[in-house]
């Protein structure tokens, strides 16, 4: 039982459980693999809910021996809300909706659960310097874990992320290295970096270990749902990384019975100015034409070349699932919707994957009695650009005749229709 | 048209470690092909049916053959061809 080897998703080669990330016989991407078969679901179960409120409680599913690992830093991830949000479903006529709020997470996105296990897999094979190539969500929980940790630290960005972004990598004392290009651009410089720097890029030679923290998301959702499956997930797609993991997690609690039911359906989220895995969905491809130029507010999912992306199709077809887009202006119309129905602000990826569960409920591909979760992945203080222009202020005179006169006066003219 | 191929580290074992392999050609299929006729072994690891296998990313100056012509992109003298692992990112 436990850990067995890194083996190739193409050709099934193995290798050691060292840091590296490519077959050497075939250049597929690798994977931790596991033997589970020894662990009792009941016995499972019970060490789960007496485990530690976070990530940690699922140690028996990264890729560590003998339960949370000594080399974890002090910054615990996980056990986000899943809110169920009646008033977002009955907008969109749906009966069941639960988001997952994952900016509830020490750095404020889902990225904290990666690095969490990526950090504590650098410590435990003895790096002293992690570094990582990011669209912004990365370097802000990389920076902040290795502060934490006592690791130093190169954080990789496209030099024309938001602002929020940078200053929310930055503050943490990293060095901040912005590139000027796209984050294809970033993530390649990076590659060549790896074989010569012998520093742990999380997502690059670390990447089978960090990508694994992703699967904390499924079993949290089974966990909170009361050890049930969703019917349907609705969850942005840069990387692909997220998107198959959570497959990966669902299908390994099926597997030991800790969970009954069908894999939900998957539907993957993209924004129409950098939409790669979409777009080979729509054209029945299995591997997907990298975007070169990618132009949309949601940065954080502005990956041009996805690594993951035939996986992700995979997924979402033999799911029963499907990968949509959506436009700027429904991006910003998503991070309303939410924020409005929900009480949850989120960034712009968020905005997206609220959009393509709208498009979705608006197309009726989703029947009335199912249960799905859509995943929010990130802050909304942190692409607060992207919603200036969405709201108004009612800006007045100190005084009960300037509130009358301008506030009230506006919400009458509102709620009649005519203009103030 | 002589130029550089650069060979990624997890491929060096089958290129007696070299990194740089200097070789002629007109476009990037010719120089690869002229990288696989000294190190046969890398053949069957990039490429499939002739074409490149679907985690490999090769560059010309940077810049992704996909869009440019492929394999049939062509090259200059002094070009570096590099090959990468499409698996990093995200």
């Amino acid at each position: 039982m436990g850990l067995e080897s890194l083996r190739c998703k193409e050709c099934g080669a193995e290798y050691p459980l060292d840091a590296r990330y490519v077959c050497e016989q075939c250049f597929g991407p690798l994977e931790v693999g596991y033997d589970l078969s020894g662990l009792d679901a009941a016995e499972t179960k019970r060490k789960i809910q007496a485990g530690s409120r976070g990530i940690w409680r699922y140690s028996d599913f990264l890729p560590f021996e003998g339960g949370p690992p000594a080399s974890r830093g002090p910054l615990e991830p996980g056990l986000t809300p899943l809110i169920r949000t009646d008033r977002l479903a009955e907008r969109l006529g749906l009966r069941e909706v639960w988001v997952k709020n994952d900016a509830a997470n020490p750095t404020h996105s889902f990225k904290d659960r990666v690095v969490g296990v990526a950090l504590a897999k650098a410590r435990e094979l003895g790096f002293e310097t992690v570094a990582c190539a990011s669209t912004g969500n990365l370097a802000n929980a990389v920076a902040a874990h290795a502060a934490a940790a006592g690791l130093d630290s190169y954080v990789f960005v496209p030099c024309d992320l938001e602002e929020q972004k940078l200053l929310a990598t930055a503050v943490y004392g990293t060095t901040l290295v912005g590139v000027r290009g796209t984050y294809d651009d970033v993530n390649r410089l990076c590659t060549q970096l790896s074989e010569t720097r012998g520093w742990a890029f999380v997502n690059v030679n670390l990447r089978p270990y960090y990508a694994e923290g992703s699967k904390t998301l499924a079993y949290e959702t089974v966990e909170q749902l009361g050890w049930a499956m969703p019917d349907r997930v609705v969850c942005p797609i840069a990387s692909g990384s997220l998107f198959t993991k959570l497959g990966r997690g669902f299908n390994e609690w099926r597997g030991l019975g800790l969970v009954d039911g069908e894999l939900p359906r998957f539907n993957g989220a993209q924004a129409t100015g950098c939409d790669p895995v979409a777009e080979a969905f729509g054209a029945g491809n299995e591997t997907c034409l990298p975007r070169q130029d990618p132009d949309t507010i949601a940065k954080s999912l502005a990956i041009g070349n996805p690594a993951d992306g035939p996986y992700a199709l995979e997924l979402a077809r033999s799911s029963g699932g499907g990968i949509d887009s959506v436009t700027d202006a429904e991006i910003r119309e998503g991070i309303r919707l939410l924020a409005e129905t929900t009480g949850v602000f989120t960034e712009t990826a968020g905005g997206v994957t609220t959009a393509v569960l709208a498009k979705l409920a608006k197309r009726g591909d989703i029947s009335p009695d199912e249960r799905v979760v859509v995943y929010i992945t990130g802050e909304g203080l942190k692409t607060l650009e992207a919603t200036r222009e969405l709201f108004e202020m009612h800006e007045i005179e100190p005084t009960l005749e300037g509130f009358e006169t301008v506030v009230e006066g506006d919400r009458a003219a509102a709620a009649t229709g005519t203009a103030s | 048209m002589a130029v550089t191929v650069k060979i990624p580290a997890q491929l060096r074992i089958v290129t007696d470690d070299e990194g740089e392999i200097e070789v002629d050609g007109a476009t990037v299929g010719d120089a690869l092909e002229a990288v696989f006729d000294r190190h046969e072994d890398l053949r069957e690891r990039i490429t499939e049916n002739g074409d490149l296998r679907r985690f490999v990313n090769v560059y010309v100056g940077g810049e992704d053959i996909r869009f440019k012509d492929g394999l049939e992109t062509e090259i200059s003298d002094g070009d570096e061809v590099q090959i990468l692992p499409a698996v990093a990112g995200g």
